[in-house]
């Protein structure tokens, strides 16, 4: 073996038995020949596609994209009418996707962590629940779930008649009116709007931009306050009280500008057949909504309840011995560190509900699968295009989901060494 | 070693791919090599398709698919159900997955020749229509503004209710289903205030419903649908068989050939149009590739399309459709078989 | 001082007995305050449960209280409940399940042959069972025991003939005697498996699965008989060769002199659990070597193979499985010569296959990553090369780590089955209920199927779920 010393003797000629005898060689084969392989499979796929294409006299086109689409979608969230083409069709499922993914993921996680959290709780009853929840909800299809709440919500919900005549239904809390088709919700109205910024056919309300203006602001100036304070801390060794800045900061704007442009709620009516004002919530995707979080959460349960188990119990016993409660102790010192064993965990749970969301079609709720591969697809006969072109988008928000995700875990992550 | 797994390799791919070469061929050829006729249908449609309890198919497309399979094969039971949805059944005919669409599809432009189908004729000229439920007080379609309508996905209907409503200046909120018996179900909840599919369909669901008096279908019919049977573009002689089965099933009506009288009509019919039909003096099937007797078997499977209207979804039945535009064009409807000659 | 040495006026030689815990502490009262009501926001949390879980119940009870199990129509049952419960009153009619369950087990499966899918779940538990990774014979007992007995009842309800009851019986008795005197003999069984299920499931000719087999005897042969050298490459070629030339007419031959035969039955007719059990037991069991070898891929140091791992991995694991199997059914065909037909389960079960080795490799790659460096210096030094370390040091470790892992992803891949309903195929959930309800007698019905299918995912999920578990708390054990 000639490998490694660093002075042996030269190396032996080269004969061809060494292409597979020689491990310097061999690897160098295997590849060649892989790559080979892979070559003749890809041109042999190509080959095939081409052959059948033409047989079909049909051709790779995606100028379909830009035909009128011609159906209706119940849930957009920007403008679009059946006289928009495919490609606004297929934006406006994509935004569905994200919207029904990020509602999805923020709910399961808040679900999860309370329900991994109680899992553990002392309270017999509560720690019982969750595990009948946790296994419930793990141990059978989403699909399933997703059908059984739409059903759900169809049958045990009153219909919009019923909120008029007689012995009409009232309004919850006088504001909301589940129904068995949408839930109308108020929407926020202002008595001097100061108009909308409108690029191209999208138009977005001053007002928006402005609250989220002023959130992202509040969220800085939270940050230099608290800065401030543990300086002084590190000081002084006193911190000042902070909290009252810290709630003005995210509660006087938002009042501010209530009062100023005279914000009000708009209360759904009824009129006609449906309510009108506010907004009408679809029950698909209430459903589909509802569904992945609790599906997804019962996951995200059983990974938080491994994460903290993870943490030694000599953990807990310092911080009581340090005069911290259960809860302070959970917050401060167990939950940071779980949050490590967490998260890596907790991001593939994330890029499988962006995924589950395709289920939509079960409920109707159209998403990037119900419109461009499905409705599209259907209605053009461009099913090669369609399907590819979905599933680059879907590759593409999983990859960017999982690289942002990962670039969060790197930071949160205990450096060592 | 190396060239020798690469040969290795390339003589399979080889071997493969030649094998799927030499199974190239036209569609009756395959079907006849195949013993078998692979026919989309419904996936459950009372009337036009379903299985019961034992996986036996019944309804009026599936007598179409018995028809063809009988035509070709000399047996109405070589035919294997491949349910398609209406999201999936175009594709499944372009790629291949059946040779014959009997699927209440609606023959229109774009899918004629865009969708490289080829609608072989009209076996039920449908229309679209509206079903409600009584108690809502509605007795036109024109009253829908604002209403919530159920609607499945991926067919025709979606197109003509988004026209319907806007030449109308109305609006309405969809509520897209996945499936008839889901449909159904949002319908009967109340999630949807009226329930839009063909007449024929509205005809069935209404009909297996706890209480059909409580449901109205309205007047209005917003479209044409007519629906047929369809083959892949590009296999003329295949499509002429199919459409040249379903000429056979109507002008046996028309011609009073029916599965109980075949047989003697075949020995003894004076008609030289039945005669030609029933191949008791011309050999027409020879010019499709079929034998002489193929458009008897067609008829005989499961009888002429006023027997298979009658049995699946005519008065008799449940669903109670009368003829209509669907009798025979010297009853005053549209079924019009092209001469046999 | 004098008295230092003195008794002490009082002194106990015996203890007290110990005196009983205050009365709040013990009994049931202790327990509920210990348990449920230990400060004001468990009560509250005790409270709020409770009237979820009485409302609950309020709500549901009558629809099941009031349900019908014995009606031929949905008109019956409720005609049955108006007149028992009075009108309006709402109940389950199950009577739905008791006509139609053989449809949401078998499909369209034709039903004289139901014993061949209730003998291969029988197989199933046999072939599991030596590979049950268990040292513990109990658990071996109990899975034979069960199976036993559930196809016993299988093949009871469903009315089969006979002999083939007693098929069964002496085939379970025999795997139990095996089981207890010579475990390892019963991955015999294990390994024919595959081949056997397939025969017995789609029925045919056995003598093709049989030369199929015969290849690997074949090539085994051959390659003893060849220098070491280029045995192993030798034996595959043989093998290859064998079945691309001489399996089929030997098939044939061996079919004229002996013909055996079942009637063979469609994949069109798979439906309901049989449908979704072949799918995720087939693409479970392909998927675990795939999944072995792309992590053994994307843990090479040769770019060309990594990379190829990389891709597809995060591929496949990047995409929605809907969007797999919608490819299954609408562009393979594209991307295959033209006119060749191949089954749609048999395509399913490729896309399932694949999108299950793409998450399994990453698990496996876990395990892997988990293994401390020295066992790889150690493999190295004993001079052992790449596949001899592979199976004798590093996988069997990995894998044993990587088991709940792998076990998980079983679970998710039976349960992701439903969705090839939504591709035209019966599936228990979506598939079989909308073939129910295509009907007129039972048209309508919605909950109840649903209930069923759900009830019977969540007990095979279940047990493989505690199943897992229990295996993670003794892998636990050992290590430490």
């Amino acid at each position: 073996m000639t490998e490694s010393a660093p002075a042996g003797p030269p190396a032996p000629p080269f004969r061809l038995s060494m292409l597979i005898y020689d491990r310097h060689y061999r690897s160098l084969t295997i590849q060649v020949v892989v790559f080979i392989l892979l070559m003749l499979l890809v041109s042999w796929i190509v080959h095939n596609t081409v052959l059948n294409l033409a047989r079909l006299g049909k051709d790779i086109d995606f100028s379909f994209l830009f035909n009128r689409a011609g159906y209706d979608i119940p849930q957009q969230l920007i403008p679009y009418t059946s006289d928009d083409t495919h490609l606004r069709a297929a934006m406006v499922g994509l935004l569905n996707t994200l919207y029904v993914s990020a509602l999805g993921c923020a709910t399961a996680t808040v679900l999860g962590v309370v329900a991994g959290v109680l899992r553990l709780s002392k309270n017999w009853l509560i720690a019982r629940l969750m595990t009948i929840y946790v296994e419930i909800f793990r141990n059978i299809p989403l699909l399933l779930w997703i059908l059984i709440i739409y059903a759900a919500l169809t049958e045990i919900t009153p219909g919009p008649r019923e909120y008029r005549g007689e012995n009409a239904r009232e309004l919850f809390l006088g504001l909301i009116a589940p129904t068995n088709r949408y839930t109308a919700i108020p929407s926020i109205v202002a008595e001097h709007s100061p108009g909308a910024l409108v690029i191209g056919r999208i138009e977005i309300p001053w007002l928006a931009i402005m609250g989220i203006a002023f959130f992202i602001a509040a969220i800085v100036l939270r940050r230099i306050v608290n800065a401030r304070a543990q300086r002084i801390q590190n000081a002084t060794g006193r911190r000042p009280t902070t909290w009252w800045i810290n709630l003005a900061l995210f509660v006087v704007p938002p009042a501010a500008m209530a009062v100023f442009f005279g914000l009000h709620l708009e209360v759904p009516e009824l009129a006609g057949f449906n309510f009108k004002g506010g907004i009408n919530v679809d029950n698909s995707l209430v459903a589909l909504w509802l569904a992945l979080s609790l599906y997804t959460g019962a996951f995200i349960a059983e990974i938080v309840r491994a994460g903290i188990l993870a943490i030694s119990k000599g953990q807990t016993e310092a911080a009581y011995a340090l005069g911290l409660s259960p809860g302070w102790t959970m917050n401060l010192v167990i939950l940071p560190q779980a949050l490590r064993v967490i998260i890596p965990p907790l991001i593939s749970q994330y890029l499988n509900l962006i995924k589950n969301s395709s289920l939509a079609v079960a409920v109707g709720y159209m998403d990037l699968r119900g419109t461009l591969g499905g409705t599209t697809v259907n209605q053009t006969g461009r099913e090669m295009e369609g399907i590819l072109l979905m599933m680059a988008i879907y590759l593409a928000i999983s990859l960017t989901v999982s690289g942002v995700m990962n670039i969060y875990n790197n930071r949160v992550k205990l450096k060592e060494r | 070693m190396k060239t020798t797994v690469f040969l290795g390799a390339a003589a399979v791919s080889a071997l493969i791919a030649g094998a799927g070469f030499a199974a190239e061929g036209d569609t009756l050829a395959q079907v006849k090599a195949r013993g078998e006729l692979l026919c989309g249908v419904n996936p459950g449609l009372v009337g036009f398709a379903s299985p019961d309890a034992n996986g036996n198919w019944s309804g009026f497309d599936i007598s179409f698919c018995k028809a063809v399979a009988a035509a070709v094969l000399g047996d109405a039971s070589k035919v294997k159900y491949i349910p398609l949805t209406g999201q999936t059944r175009f594709t499944g005919l372009a790629s291949g997955e059946v040779d014959l669409l009997a699927r209440n599809s609606t023959w229109t432009f774009s899918r004629d020749t865009d969708l490289k189908l080829d609608f072989i004729g009209v076996n039920y000229y449908d229309g679209q229509g509206f079903m409600v439920p009584k108690s809502l007080g509605v007795s036109s379609a024109k009253e829908l503004d604002g209403a919530t309508i159920c609607i499945q996905t991926g067919t025709t209907t979606e197109l003509n209710l988004a026209d319907y409503f806007k030449a109308n200046n109305m609006t309405y909120q969809p509520v897209n289903i996945d499936s008839n018996s889901e449909g159904e179900q949002q319908y009967l909840a109340g999630a949807c205030d009226a329930y839009t599919t063909d007449a024929s369909g509205l005809a069935a669901t209404r009909a297996a419903f706890a209480n059909p008096g409580d449901h109205v279908i309205l007047p209005e019919i917003i479209s044409k649908e007519p629906l047929g049977p369809a083959v892949r573009h590009g296999d003329s002689n295949w499509a002429d068989i199919a459409r040249w089965t379903l000429y056979a099933l109507i002008a046996a009506e028309e011609y009073g050939v029916t599965s109980a009288n075949i047989e003697e009509l075949a020995k003894s019919s004076q008609n030289p149009e039945v005669q030609r039909l029933l191949g008791t003096t011309d050999d027409l099937g020879k010019m499709i590739g079929l034998d002489k007797d193929w458009a008897k078997r067609a008829i005989a499977a499961s009888g002429n399309y006023g027997e298979i209207f009658a049995a699946t979804i005519g008065e008799q039945t449940p669903i109670g459709l009368a003829r209509g535009l669907n009798a025979q064009w010297t009853q005053g409807g549209l079924m019009y078989a092209m001469p046999f000659r | 001082m004098s008295d230092a040495n003195a008794s002490p006026a009082y002194l106990r030689t015996e203890m007290l007995p110990s005196a009983a815990p205050p009365r709040r502490q013990e009994g049931l009262l202790g327990w509920l305050r210990e348990n449920l009501f230990s400060g004001w926001l468990n009560s509250l949390l005790t409270v709020l449960s409770l009237v979820i879980i009485w409302s609950l119940i309020r709500h549901f009870w009558p629809w099941f209280a009031h349900s019908v199990w014995r009606a031929n129509s949905l008109a019956e049952c409720r005609q049955i409940i108006t007149q028992t419960w009075g009108e309006g009153a709402t109940g389950a009619c199950f009577a739905v399940i008791r006509v139609r369950w053989h449809q949401y087990i078998f499909g369209f499966y034709p039903r004289a042959e139901y014993w061949r899918p209730i003998l291969t779940l029988g197989l199933l538990f046999i072939a599991l069972a030596p590979v049950l990774f268990s040292v513990n014979a109990n658990i071996r007992r109990w899975v034979l025991a069960g199976g036993g007995l559930l196809c016993m009842v299988l093949l009871a309800v469903t009315a089969s003939p006979d002999w083939t009851v007693v098929l069964v019986w002496a085939l379970f008795a025999a795997a139990l005697l095996l089981a207890e005197y010579a475990p390892m003999r019963l991955l015999m069984v294990t390994a024919l498996y595959p081949v056997l299920a397939v025969w017995l499931l789609w029925g045919g000719s056995p003598w093709y699965p049989f030369m199929l087999l015969m290849g690997f005897a074949v090539g085994y042969g051959v390659s003893a008989l060849v220098p070491r050298g280029v045995s192993a490459l030798t034996g595959i070629a043989v093998t290859v060769l064998w079945w691309i030339f001489l399996a089929a007419p030997a098939a044939s031959l061996a079919t004229l002199i002996l013909p055996l035969h079942l009637p063979v039955v469609q994949s069109s007719v798979f439906g309901g659990f049989l449908l979704s059990v072949v799918i995720g037991v087939s693409a479970i069991v392909l998927s675990l070597p795939l999944g072995i070898l792309l992590a053994l891929a994307r843990q090479s140091n040769m770019f060309i193979i990594y990379s190829l791992a990389v891709v597809f991995i995060e591929f496949i694991r990047g995409v929605p499985l809907i969007t797999l199997l919608f490819v299954a059914l609408v562009l393979l065909k594209y991307f295959l010569p033209p006119q060749t037909h191949f089954d749609l389960i048999l395509r399913v079960i490729i896309m399932v296959t694949l999108f299950a080795a793409a998450y399994m490799a990453e698990v496996i790659r876990g395990g892997l990553a988990a293994l401390p460096k020295g066992q790889y210096e150690a493999a190295d030094s004993l001079g052992l090369n790449y596949w001899q370390a592979q199976r004798l040091i590093i996988l069997p470790q990995a894998l044993k780590i990587s088991i709940p892992g792998i076990v998980g992803t079983f679970i998710g891949v039976f349960k992701d089955t439903t969705l090839v309903g939504l591709i035209n195929l019966y599936d228990p959930l979506k598939g079989i209920s909308d073939v129910v309800r295509s009907e007129f007698t039972w048209k309508g019905i919605y909950w109840e199927p649903f209930i069923f299918t759900g009830a019977i995912f969540f007990v095979i999920c279940f047990s493989m779920s505690r199943y897992s578990m229990y295996l993670e708390r003794r892998l636990s054990r050992e290590h430490r």
